[in-house]
């Protein structure tokens, strides 16, 4: 069991797909997997130290919501902030761990995390806002573990 | 009810959490002391059943109790 391996990119940086990518390696490091994460494009903010991640309903039509509202007031200034914490704060109270929390639980299950160099070249990112556990590398560092991996996953 | 060494109370807490918790007490605990776990969360009841098959520690019972799931993990 400890030999099999988790590969995952993760592309996105909104509040919502920040879940899919810590869940699944932090639960597959409980499971014994050896587990690591690429970040990749928006996804690299999901490594910054103080994550202020951010949910909208806009273009997102299935998004459950307390009452129905328009588009054009969903794209209203404030609407997303709004929105964002009243899903935060639904999400405390159904008892669903906070991003930070299940970063923190997968960097303890040593879960290796890959921020990848390009991105932060491209979009000016100052390294020193990142966690520090972490690595720099491309496409070829995430083969050489993804090759090798029982499961791959792009989120 | 089986002897237990340790009890985790992981009522409240939502997917993966129970599981994550369970494991981490697990790991300080010895091979075949028993812990027993409280979870609130419906989905746990497959969850742990499948987190026992998958790391070979044992589900020696799961049972449900006025909304409360009761398991009881022996470690490999």
């Amino acid at each position: 069991m400890d030999d099999k391996k988790l590969a995952i990119i993760a592309t996105k940086g909104s509040l919502d797909w920040a879940y899919p990518p810590f869940i699944l390696a932090s639960t597959a490091a409980a499971l014994g997997y050896e587990t690591q994460i690429f970040f990749t494009f928006y996804g690299l903010v999901l490594l910054k130290k103080k994550l202020n991640l951010q949910v909208t309903s806009l273009g997102n039509p299935a998004m459950p919501m307390p009452m129905p509202v328009p588009v054009f007031m969903q794209a209203m200034p404030g609407m997303q902030a709004m929105m964002s914490s009243m899903m935060k704060a639904k999400m405390k109270k159904k008892g669903v761990a906070s991003v930070e929390e299940l970063r923190d639980l997968c960097l303890e299950a040593e879960v290796k995390m890959v921020a990848c160099e390009m991105t932060v070249q491209l979009f000016d990112f100052d390294k020193k806002d990142f966690i520090d556990d972490i690595e720099y590398a491309g496409a070829t560092t995430f083969f050489q573990f993804a090759g090798e991996s029982d499961i791959s996953l792009y989120i | 009810m089986p002897e237990h060494a340790q009890e985790l109370d992981a009522s409240g807490l939502n997917c993966p959490l129970p599981i994550l918790r369970a494991k981490k007490t697990l790991n300080g605990m010895e091979s075949d002391q028993v812990l027993k776990i409280i979870a609130t969360d419906p989905g746990s009841v497959k969850d742990f059943e499948a987190f026992a098959k998958q790391t070979g520690n044992e589900l020696l019972e799961s049972s449900e109790e006025g909304g409360k799931y009761i398991f009881f993990l022996k470690k490999k």
